[in-house]
């Protein structure tokens, strides 16, 4: 304890005015986003995440234009050659430079990811947001149909729409829509009916605040953060299932390229060793897959205002 | 009176990522045999905190005891290991919880939850400890026991589930029950009859009673001392007619007039204390109150004052009872 | 309760039925007729085909007689064969990927569970960081990845286990291994989020508090209830393992019905697709119909109200 302090008369003379100095506010107020931004950018794994998504994108857009290859140019003198200052990935089988396809294949890629999540994005919302504004028989009768729909499973499905229409860029992300959108719908109409029930919203219905006020102030800030998290996490799901489908020989149509087929390509040069043309497109899934991943687990966190400390 | 708990200086801390809060400053108190006492006080004052300590319930990390000593009958909790805390909890000292709805296991009967304390200590066999479970849920008084002990707690009322835990906290007869704001989450006509129940258990089993709320009609009820506590510290403690009807701290005194009371006149407006909490991240160099005190000096800023004796049966802590400051009490 | 579970069997009837006649309109949208007599259909072939599908007969006869084989259990002819039908690729695959299947489901959800506790035990430490880096690098690593990685070098540099095919329980670990990889990082991401929200709950307090010690507190209430969740999310795991096995089957060079799937994939031959995604769907919604009756038996607070 600390020794007994000097007191004088003086000490105990009133305090003019200390009354409402508590009520302050301590902490600057910042806004719901730039708190989010905040706490994600705190999350090491999550920047890591956002840092890989930014670098495919970029190399996507501009890799395929460097190496002063085609993704589709074939050299027969050149076959499965190791990476060198000629190629810097090495050639496939057909001789085609696996830098440029490997780009070339992250644009195919990460465009299907993203339009995959897109496409759910947008049709989820709106039925999901009609089902769970309207409520009552409407609603019942659309989520019913979700059911049943989404009781179907969804890669088979998509491999007989895959099969029934076939190969194509496009057919891969309508296949994987036309199942895809329904746990977007179910979460966004989940978002809409709970919110609708918030006491918040109901206080600020109360207050008299217009429908317009309620969606922008209250409705769509707090759907906003589960069905960002839905899309980054969509996004891999979309290109672990174009590989799959590219796999199974129903991916985009050659000369096209994308990482699933570049795998599967390498699969039959396998045998013979060539290791290497397999790891290419195989880290780079990896690491696509990676990146939306842990960016989305961070997303989530961050999102979540009740970690707020 | 035969002391069975006494906390001495008391230091719990919290690690959060903001830094470390000093929950419990420095709090001493006992209880004697048989002895029902109140700690009263606001949400974050450091009650719940120090009553979880006496069981050592708190993980640690991020909670830390950085100083002081608990002891009870004479041995100190905080240098015990878990292995024998385990003897203590449910045997020596046993605890109820704030909310009934979710401090039972949805996913156990009652008479299983009952008899699990029942194993640990007793040694009973399982069908002994069935049987014992049944005349427990009859002791605190839900009807047919025998279909009520195998019912999960979904089953039960808020009410009746709150009278399961005292059944759980009494399994063992400890000789101190730690009782963390049991009635808050009940309706009123339930309160009472928690109360009462809790009350004829105390007479009959001659049980020490340490409870936590924040109501002051529930201590009135129960209690026959009461400690008040204000950020991590006791700030007035004393038995409840002296608390009652002489406060002596100024947050005593402000809590009482934020009451409404029958004998008051119907006219007289509430007074609520203005202001929040000091921030325990950063606890202020002099008294915890004196930011929201209304007779508040220089003094108070710069130094705690020390709990000091009133009366034989009462002790407060504020720099007003200092023989500078007589005379000058504002209110 | 058991009108719970007859709506759950309406339910899963329902999507049954909805998966069925989609893929019969698919079917019969395909461009050009696919059951077209071409040249390279072995003899017999179209035959059977006229025999299962009755393309003379009007649109709305042939889904008459469809959906009555199928109550039968006939999953209709193959292209590629006069003599095998689908229900024989059943009958012969349908055993081995099953095994297949169940072994990476015990694997894969076993270590998921154990990664998870540890991680939530030790919460924010280094066991919970490296269980979540396992998760994130099992959801990350597509199978046919691992799979090669597997073969080329535990069994082809090491010589430690058999490359391919099937036969010996050697040849089951490296497959069920490479399937396992996915559902058991799902499972340890669940596991550890449930463990924390269970742990983080009342009841273990008062477990605690009664002076159960440590060790019992995690087995009997927390476990315990952290599991419930996993049970619901099986049937995402079963469809997972579905889907995994084309890709692992066909790798391994394993004879199970994921294979046969892929070469009907590979060579078109639409009967035995359409067949076999019926079969498939079959299998799995009636899998989470039995999931969703046994959540309600395990969870004695869905009992009463009859869930939803």
């Amino acid at each position: 304890m600390q020794h007994e302090p000097q007191l004088t008369a003086e000490l105990f003379q009133p305090v003019a005015d200390n009354s409402m100095e508590t009520e302050k506010i301590v902490r600057p107020s910042i806004s719901y986003w730039a708190d989010v931004w905040r706490r994600l950018k705190m999350n090491k794994l999550a920047m890591v995440g956002l840092f890989l998504i930014v670098g495919l994108v970029v190399m996507a857009i501009i890799g395929p234009m460097i190496s002063g290859y085609t993704y589709h140019g074939i050299d027969f003198k050149a076959k499965n050659l190791r990476w060198s200052a000629e190629h810097w990935f090495g050639t496939d089988t057909s001789g085609r430079d696996l830098f440029t396809r490997a780009w070339y294949g992250a644009r195919i890629s990460l465009f299907i990811g993203v339009m995959a999540a897109l496409i759910d994005f947008v049709i989820g919302v709106i039925y999901g947001g009609i089902s769970g504004f309207k409520g009552g028989r409407v609603d019942n009768i659309m989520m019913r149909i979700a059911e049943v729909l989404y009781g179907v499973p969804y890669l088979l499905m998509v491999i007989l729409l895959m099969v029934v229409m076939g190969q194509g860029l496009w057919t891969i992300i309508i296949a994987m829509t036309l199942t895809g959108w329904i746990p977007m719908a179910r979460l966004v109409r989940g978002q809409v009916l709970q919110l609708k029930e918030q006491e918040y919203v109901q206080a600020a219905l109360a207050l008299g605040a217009s429908t317009g006020w309620i969606l922008r102030k209250h409705i769509i800030p707090n759907t906003m953060g589960p069905i960002l998290v839905n899309i980054t996490l969509t996004v891999p799901t979309a290109i672990f299932a174009e590989a799959t489908l590219s796999f199974l020989g129903l991916g985009v149509p050659a000369p096209q390229a994308s990482w699933g087929t570049m795998a599967n390509d390498a699969l039959v040069s396998l045998l013979v060793g060539n290791t290497y043309q397999l790891f290419i497109p195989g880290f780079l899934i990896s690491l696509a897959m990676f990146a939306f991943n842990v960016f989305g687990d961070g997303l989530r966190d961050a999102l979540d205002p009740r970690m707020r400390k | 009176m035969e002391k069975i708990l006494e906390v001495r200086d008391l230091h719990v801390t919290f690690h959060t990522y903001a830094g470390e809060v000093q929950a419990v400053r420095g709090v001493n108190f006992e209880v004697g045999k048989g002895e029902a006492i109140g700690i009263v006080g606001e949400s974050g004052c450091g009650k719940s905190v120090t009553a979880q300590s006496i069981l050592k319930l708190l993980p640690q990390p991020p909670v830390q005891y950085k100083q002081g000593s608990i002891l009870f009958n004479g041995q100190d909790l905080l240098k015990k290991s878990e292995k024998e805390m385990e003897k203590v909890r449910g045997k020596e000292i046993s605890m109820i919880f704030q909310d009934p709805m979710t401090s039972l296991n949805p996913t156990m009967t009652v008479g299983k939850q009952i008899a699990e304390g029942l194993t640990k200590h007793h040694k009973m066999s399982a069908a002994a400890a069935h049987k014992r479970a049944v005349e427990l849920l009859e002791m605190v008084g839900i009807p047919q026991p025998e279909r009520r002990v195998n019912q999960y707690p979904h089953e039960f009322s808020g009410g009746m589930r709150q009278r399961a835990m005292i059944a759980i906290a009494l399994a063992c007869q400890p000789q101190l029950l730690i009782a963390d704001e049991p009635t808050t989450a009940l309706d009123v006509t339930i309160q009472a009859q928690i109360l009462e129940l809790m009350k004829e258990l105390q007479k009959k089993l001659g049980t020490s009673i340490i409870l936590i709320t924040h109501d002051l009609g529930v201590v009135a009820d129960m209690c026959e001392r009461v400690i008040v506590m204000y950020a991590g510290k006791v700030v007035e403690s004393g038995t409840v007619d002296e608390i009652f009807y002489n406060p002596q701290h100024p947050y005593t005194k402000g809590l009482l007039r934020s009451v409404p009371r029958l004998d008051q006149n119907r006219n007289e407006p509430l007074t609520p204390i203005y202001g929040t909490p000091p921030d325990l991240l950063k606890p202020p160099a002099g008294c915890g109150y004196a930011a929201r005190c209304e007779s508040a000096m220089r003094v108070c800023q710069l130094y705690d004052p020390k709990l000091d004796m009133v009366r034989s049966n009462h002790q407060s802590a504020c720099w007003l009872h200092h023989p500078l400051a007589q005379g000058k009490t504002g209110s | 309760m058991l009108r719970f579970t007859l709506k759950r069997l309406g339910w899963a009837l329902l999507t049954l039925w909805m998966v069925i006649t989609l893929t019969f309109v698919l079917m019969h949208s395909i461009p050009g007729n696919p059951f077209a007599k071409e040249g390279k259909m072995p003899p017999g072939v179209f035959e059977n085909l006229m025999r299962y599908y009755h393309l003379d007969e009007p649109l709305y006869v042939q889904y008459g007689l469809y959906l009555k084989s199928l109550l039968q259990f006939d999953f209709g002819p193959s292209i590629k064969s006069s003599t095998l039908t689908v229900n024989d690729y059943i009958r012969e695959g349908f055993p081995v990927s099953l095994h297949l299947g169940l072994q990476a489901l015990i694997i894969g959800v076993t270590l998921g569970i154990i990664f998870g506790v540890f991680a939530a035990l030790y919460h924010n430490r280094y066991p919970d960081y490296l269980s979540m880096v396992l998760a994130i690098i099992g959801l990350s690593v597509p199978n046919f990845i691992l799979a090669t990685v597997f073969i080329n070098y535990v069994a082809v540099e090491w010589g430690l286990l058999p490359p391919a095919q099937w036969g010996t329980w050697k040849h089951t670990i490296l497959p069920s291994l490479a399937l396992a990889a996915m559902p058991m990082a799902f499972t340890a991401r669940l596991m550890r989020s449930s463990m924390l929200e269970v742990l983080s709950q009342d009841y273990v307090k008062t477990a605690k508090a009664k002076g159960i010690a440590k060790s019992m507190v995690i087995l009997k209430h927390t476990i315990r209830n952290a599991i419930l969740p996993i049970v619901t999310v099986l049937g995402v795991i079963a469809t997972n393992l579905v889907t995994g096995s084309f890709v692992i089957e066909h790798i391994f060079g394993i004879p199970g019905m994921g294979e046969m799937f892929v070469k009907g994939i590979f060579n078109r031959d639409y009967p035995v697709i359409l067949g076999s995604t019926v079969f498939y769907s079959a299998v799995l919604i009636f899998l989470t119909f039995v999931i969703d009756v046994l959540y309600t038996w395990i969870d004695p607070r869905i009992k009463v109200t009859g869930g939803e």
